[in-house]
This record gives structure tokens, sequence and C-alpha cells, in this order.
């Protein structure tokens, strides 16, 4: 691990930072609160390090252009909030189809439409992983805090780049925008995992055996890439069997590495009888309640933190379930990833959702409360 | 959560508030603290009124949000009424006199301060106000080491102004002692 | 001419899936050909398009290429021109593609002078969904969703481009497919933005409903209406009605986008 020191850092900051650390030389993005700093961040930085920032002319341009230089073999990324992260969702089913690799950021704010532009909620985890068209894979992370934040923006990148999959950086409004004093290492220092470097003459972009890296235009490998359902040289099939094949090959690589992409954290009791389940910035509310009531009260209290969302931490959860009695999922929106945790709690724990949709933080006074009732 | 310091900088948008909670947190974490800074944002923030948040603890921080201010800056009319109401007895108060009359409670220790006249009169620039209120506010509670805020300041400053900025918190110190010892700053009036 | 078909086209990925009559085989092999003038390395020339049946034109050449979304090619194309200033951009795209739903990405392309060449194959009509109108239909003419007849004015494209600052603008057509492989090297010469209109016949989803005749009749007219600038600049304005200015259009300098940026980062 690379020398690290303290520094104030903002969690757009940290984003846009982490991203130059995993080796992101690309930004195309449009300005949109509260995301913008992201952006600013990239345009100061980028071209001191050689790379290309671009401003383009609306949010599905920066998308496409992101791709096209992710084609050309640089690591990319863009960042919106939901208005432009609605308008990316059709490049993003591209990149996902034509696995080519991209980082999205999408600082959430209060929606639907333009809603509050600068309050926090959580409202579009099931847009993040259901916001393109047709039966597509994703992985989205979400970082709790500025840490998290550089961490998790690096990791991104390298397995977007490993799996030739988009990933989605799901940021509350709250973390992209508070400081904090982070240890990260110095700035300029790299945290790349390098994809191979020894391609095979008989190289396919899409090779039936598994995955291959990506192989950049202009190097004489003349593959083809569409959005099209194709074959493995990339050539648009309508075979059944090919589409079937092209299918569960998008799918099966996240399914293979499963384990490096789910990311969970659990502190509390050992035997725990009420688990709060929760993701994001609503992890810092928990986390106060849990050490008041855990660490200094010696209640049989535990939170499991999602660092990532999608793939959804499913068996995780469903272990939770087998040992409390009740799960709480505080959520700053109507009840979205509670679903998902009572499909895999399968009946083993009482599931109770704990929203907040009034464009402020969730606090830890609402989780205890609600957790009051059971202890 | 008993070493928790939160700091509410209240005022209107280009008193350099947002400014002062980043240096404040940078003096922070050079201090070797750790620190969440939050702020405002939205067209209130360009103009209207103006607001930042900063905790400091030498645990981890959890909830990132003020809720329970232990220290409390109003530099308007407009902040010190929103705000006083919402402190608890106990919060170290400073306004700035310079924009704030009052009225002041009598269970509550205020320390009203000319912070922008003083800027204006005896530095010659009023844009130094904020640091001025953070010599104060440091005076008043010891958050940080003053020679590290003092190094803090001179870093984060614009080129050619860290001096400056350093004298202004100094006479935020000043302004605040001197307030202390000839009892002017500290009123009690109590209201209506 | 043979030896070209073999390095430039996916022969395997032939027969194409045009319809009989139509231009878009005219227009990739003037394509294939300007290429090949060009001098260009093989593996530097890249083939961007959008969605609609000229685009399926990227899958049939040997390049690399890259078939991308309805209306994108050009956003595609600049993040890619960024990333990678050495290789030789051609986007192609339909009427449609190109000025409906990519309309902003193309005056946004033409306002940056970024060095791609748009090659826009104009057959006035959306042929892959079946005949409906588009942005360059002219007025009157009829479509699956103007069975009357369209009402809305058509955007003169080339003036279009030139207006938001593009630096090179030209149109050929099918029937003179030599003029547009001169036409179509003369913008790949052209460091800048440059956009060339091809004329193409589409009878099937165009001509038939209009009463334009099949493919033979819709070329001859294409040919017998096209005037070039030279002998436009000598006619009245009565005697250009109805005629289609044909040839390079307009042609300027600029600082081009993506070699002005990487003189400004120090990379240039």
């Amino acid at each position: 691990m690379a020398e690290t020191k303290p520094v104030l850092m903002q969690g757009n900051e940290a984003c846009a930072e982490g991203a130059i650390s995993a080796g992101v030389r690309f930004y195309a993005g449009y300005p949109i609160t509260p995301s913008t700093e992201i952006a600013e961040h990239m345009a100061a930085r980028l071209p001191d390090l050689g790379g290309v920032f671009i401003q383009m002319e609306d949010e599905i341009a920066s998308m496409a252009a992101v791709i096209g230089a992710s084609i050309g073999g640089m690591r990319t990324l863009t960042a919106t909030s939901g208005p432009g992260f609605s308008l990316k969702q059709e490049n993003l089913g591209y990149a996902i189809m034509a696995e080519i690799p991209c980082v999205v950021v999408n600082v959430q704010r209060m929606g639907p439409s333009t809603g509050v532009p600068t309050a926090p909620a959580q409202g579009d985890v099931m847009q993040a992983r259901w916001g393109t068209h047709g039966d597509h894979p994703i992985i989205v992370f979400s970082p709790a805090s500025v840490y998290e934040t550089f961490y998790l923006t690096i990791a991104a990148v390298n397995l977007s780049q490993k799996l030739r999959q988009p990933v989605i950086m799901l940021l509350d409004e709250v973390i992209g925008h508070m400081r904090e004093k982070v240890m990260i290492p110095e700035a300029g220092k790299l945290l790349v995992e390098k994809s191979s470097d020894n391609i095979p003459a008989d190289w396919k972009p899409y090779d039936e055996k598994g995955l291959t890296p990506l192989v950049p235009f202009g190097f004489g490998h003349y593959y083809h890439v569409t959005g099209l359902f194709h074959d493995q040289y990339g050539f648009p099939t309508g075979d059944p069997t090919q589409v079937e094949r092209a299918l569960d090959r998008i799918h099966g690589k996240l399914e293979k590495y499963r384990d490096e992409i789910v990311l969970t954290n659990y502190i509390g009791h050992k035997e725990p009888r009420v688990v709060i389940i929760t993701y994001g910035c609503t992890v810092r509310s928990a986390r106060a309640v849990v050490k008041k009531a855990y660490w200094q009260n010696r209640l049989p209290v535990g939170l499991l933190s999602l660092q990532t969302i999608w793939p959804f931490p499913g068996k995780e959860v469903a272990a939770i379930a087998k040992q409390a009695d009740v799960i709480i999922v505080p959520e700053m929106n109507m009840g979205q990833i509670v679903g998902e945790v009572e499909r895999y709690a399968c009946g083993n724990a009482e599931v109770v959702p704990l929203n907040r949709y009034d464009g402020e933080m969730m606090s830890p006074d609402q989780i205890s409360e609600l957790l009051g009732r059971w202890l | 959560m008993s070493n928790r310091q939160e700091i509410l900088l209240t005022g209107a948008g280009g008193q350099g508030l947002i400014l002062a909670s980043i240096v404040l947190a940078e003096a922070a974490v050079n201090d070797n603290k750790n620190v969440v800074q939050t702020q405002s944002y939205g067209p209130e923030a360009r103009g209207g009124a103006s607001m930042a948040g900063v905790i400091i603890d030498v645990d981890t921080i959890e909830y990132p949000k003020v809720t329970k201010p232990s220290v409390l800056l109003c530099m308007n009319q407009a902040s010190f009424n929103k705000y006083i109401p919402k402190v608890e007895p106990g919060c170290t108060i400073i306004v700035d006199s310079t924009f704030v009359s009052g009225p002041y409670r009598e269970d509550y220790k205020i320390n009203a301060l000319p912070i922008t006249q003083a800027a204006r009169e005896q530095l010659g620039r009023e844009v130094v106000a904020n640091m001025l209120a953070l010599g104060a506010i440091n005076a008043a509670t010891g958050l940080v080491d003053r020679e590290i805020f003092r190094e803090s300041i001179f870093k984060l400053a614009p080129k050619g102004s860290g001096e400056l900025n350093q004298k202004a918190f100094d006479l935020g110190y000043r302004l605040y002692n001197e307030g202390m010892g000839q009892n002017l700053g500290i009123s009690s009036q109590t209201p209506q | 001419m043979e030896q070209l078909t073999q390095d430039y086209l996916r022969t395997k990925k032939l027969p194409h899936i045009w319809c009989p009559g139509c231009g878009n085989g005219i227009v990739t092999a003037a394509l294939v050909r300007a290429i090949e003038r060009t001098g260009y390395d093989q593996s530097e020339v890249v083939i961007v398009s959008g969605i609609g049946c000229s685009s399926r034109a990227a899958g049939y050449l040997n390049f690399n290429t890259l078939h991308t979304t309805h209306g994108r090619a050009l956003a595609f194309a600049t993040g890619l021109k960024m990333a990678r200033p050495e290789l030789k951009l051609f986007v192609i795209m339909g009427d449609g593609d190109c000025s409906a739903i990519g309309g902003n990405h193309f005056i946004h392309a033409a306002r940056r002078n970024i060095d791609l060449n748009a090659v826009i194959i104009n057959n006035h009509i959306y042929g892959m969904t079946g005949g409906q109108h588009s942005p360059l239909t002219p007025t009157g003419m009829k479509a699956t969703t103007a069975p009357g007849g369209t009402l809305e004015r058509a955007f003169d494209l080339l003036e279009l481009a030139r207006g938001a600052g593009a630096t090179f603008g030209a149109r050929g057509n099918a029937a003179q497919p030599r003029q547009l492989e001169q036409l179509i090297l003369r913008a790949a010469n052209h460091k800048g933005f440059s956009v060339l209109e091809a004329l193409s016949p589409c009878p099937i989803a165009y001509g038939r409903r209009n009463k334009l005749g099949g493919a033979v009749e819709m070329l001859r007219e294409m040919k017998d209406s096209a005037v070039s600038m030279e002998k436009a600049s000598g006619m009245e304005p009565e005697e250009l009605e109805g005629k289609t200015l044909s040839g390079v259009i307009f042609s300027t300098e600029a600082p081009e986008f993506s070699e002005e940026y990487y003189r400004s980062i120090g990379k240039a």
C-alpha cells in the first residue's frame, strides 16, 4: 500500500482523485448539481496529467464520448445526477452490451424530475439497477464516507477494466458534498490493476471461452463493436443460440467474480436480535446508533452496511436473517432496497422499513427510536 | 461522543463563512483531529443566507450533520434570529455586533464582538472578518492549537494575503480577550 | 478493385441487408475507394456509425468499426478522437440519425471543428423503420407518418453545418459515384469537421410512396437535378429552382479541436 497522509477532502473530490489514482485520464461530462465538483476537479487536474477533459453538449453525449474514449484505450469517468443519469441510460446499456469499461457517477439528489437539486435522497437505487432497458447486469457501489468514496472509485475503475463492464458509483449528496479527514496516498500514486498485456494472435473481442481484455482500436484487430446482439467477433446475430449465449456471457462474468464485487461490512453483536441493513450516508446514522447500543450498552444489535448494492448481497442478508429476529432497513426513499432484503430474508426475520423522504438526512434519533421497540 | 464539538457558522452569503469552515476544518486536521465539514448549498448560498457546520472529534465521526451546536457564530441579524432559539444553554455564542443588535437573552452567554467593524477599521479589509471570527472562536474554545491554526490559515490564504489573514485571526483573539477583560463584548441584556 | 474488396470489405458478412435499388452500397463503395486513395494505414482508420440502414455499412467494412446508438455516432466519435487523435474517423449516418435525434451532436461537432469526416447518406426518409419523414424530407413529400405529405420544412444540412462552424461541406449523389469518391477524399484531406451529404435513393420506402419511379428513375433525377457550384454561379435564381447544388459547397480553415486541446496541455 502506498504511503498515506491525512487530508481534508470533499466526497466529490475524493471520487475524482480516486479515479485519477486508478488511472482515469478521460472525463466527459455536463454540469449538474450536486455532482459538478467532480467535473471541475477533473478539469483542473487532467490536463496536467496529459489527460482529456471535455464538457459535452449534453448528458447523452457525455456518456457516448466516454465509451468512445474507452474503445480508444483510455480509462474513463463521467459524473452526473438524477436527471442526467436518466439521460445516460441508453448508452449505459450500450456499454454493458458491447462490454466497454467505464465508471458512471450518480450523485443522487431528491427526485423525481428536477426535484430538489441540493437535497439528499437515495431514490435512484432501483434506477441504478434497472434504468437501462433489457435484461442486463450492473455493478453499483454506495460509499458511506469520503474515504470509501476514494477507495470504491478505485475498485470501480479496476473492476470495470477487468470485467469490461460499466460500474456505477451511487453517491449521496451528503457524501459528495461533505468534507472529511481522510488518509489517502499522495496525489499521483497509481493504484492501477493493470489489465493483461498478452494479447494472443487469435484474440477475439467476445471470446466464447471467457473474458478477454479489450484491445483498443488502432492496433490492427479489425473487430466490430455494436449494441446489437453479436457473436464472438462482435458481428450482429439474431441466432437464438448465440443470443442466449451472449446474455449468459454478460451475466456470467459478474457471477464468476461475485466475491470480488460484493463488499459488505458487519459490526456489532455476535448473536444479534436486531440488525440494521443500510448503505450510503445512512450507514453513518446507523453506525452512531449501533456504536452506542452495542459498544456502550452491550445490546444485541448489529449493522450490516452494504458498499455494494448491486449485485445485491443476498447471501449476506440471508445469513443475517437466520440469526436475527428483526431487520431494520433505513433508507432515504419510500422503500427500495428493503424489497431485496425481504426477498433474501425468506421470512426468517421480520423486515421493517424505515423511510425518510423529506430531503433531509436520516438521523440517528429516528433509527434509535425504532430500534427501541425491540430492545 | 463527549469530545464531539459541533461548530455552526451562520450569516449572509459573501461573508466568507464557507471558506472559514474549510479553514477551521483544515486546521483541525493538521491538529490531528477527526473532522467533518458540511455547508448549505443551492441558490440561497449565492447571496442569501449562508450556513456551514464543522464537527471536530478525537473519535471517529459518524453522523456528519450539526444537531446540537457547541459553538455558534452569527454574522448577521437574520442568522441570529434563526439560530439562537435552536441552541441550548452552554453553547458558546459569538455574534458580530457590527450587524447584530440583539435581543440578547440572559440565560445565554453571548459574546457580541464588532468583528466586521474591527476588520475594516484596524486592518482596512472587511473580507478578513471571517478569519477574525475564527480567531475569536478559537480564543473562546481552544478547539485547535493556536499555532497550528495560524499556519493553516497562512497555507490556505490566497497568495500574498497569508500574513493579513493571520493578523485578522490574531485580532480575533484580542477582540475576544479584551471583550472578556473589559466586560464589553459580553452582553446580558434581557429581551423584550 | 478486387483487391480493394478483399482488403476493405468483410466479404463473409455479405450479402448486405440493403434493399434492391438502395444507394447505400454505392456510397459505401465510394467511401472505400476514397479511403484507399488517402493512403491511410488500414489500422488507423475507424468507421463509426449510428443506427439505421446506412449505419449498417460499418459492419461490412474491414476496419475498426463502431456501430453506436441512434443519433450518437458523432458523440462516440468525439470521445474516441480526443482519446486517440492520430486515428482517422469516418462517421456514417443517415438523414434522420444525423439531423433529428443526432442534431445536437451534429451542430456541436461542427462548432468544435473536430477532425471527423461525417458522411451523411440522405435518402430523405427513415428506411429501417419503414418510411417515416425526417428533417431532410422535402415539404409536401409523403411518408407513413405524413400520409398527406409533410408540412414541415427540411433542413439544408450543409447550411446548418456551415452556420454551426463546420469548415468543410460538400454534396454528392449516388448517381455520380466518381464525384462522390472525389468529394469524400477531399473531406478526408480537410483538417477539421467536414460534412459530406450523399444523396441516395430509397425506392422502397420513399420513391414508391411518392411516385418517383424505381431506382433507375430516382438516380436519373438525382443526376439531372445536380448543378455544380461553378455552373450555378452563372445561373438565374429561376433556373436554379428544383436543382441541387453539388460539389464542394464550402471550405474554410479554423483551429481544429483535438489539436488545439493537446497543444493547450503541452502535448502536441
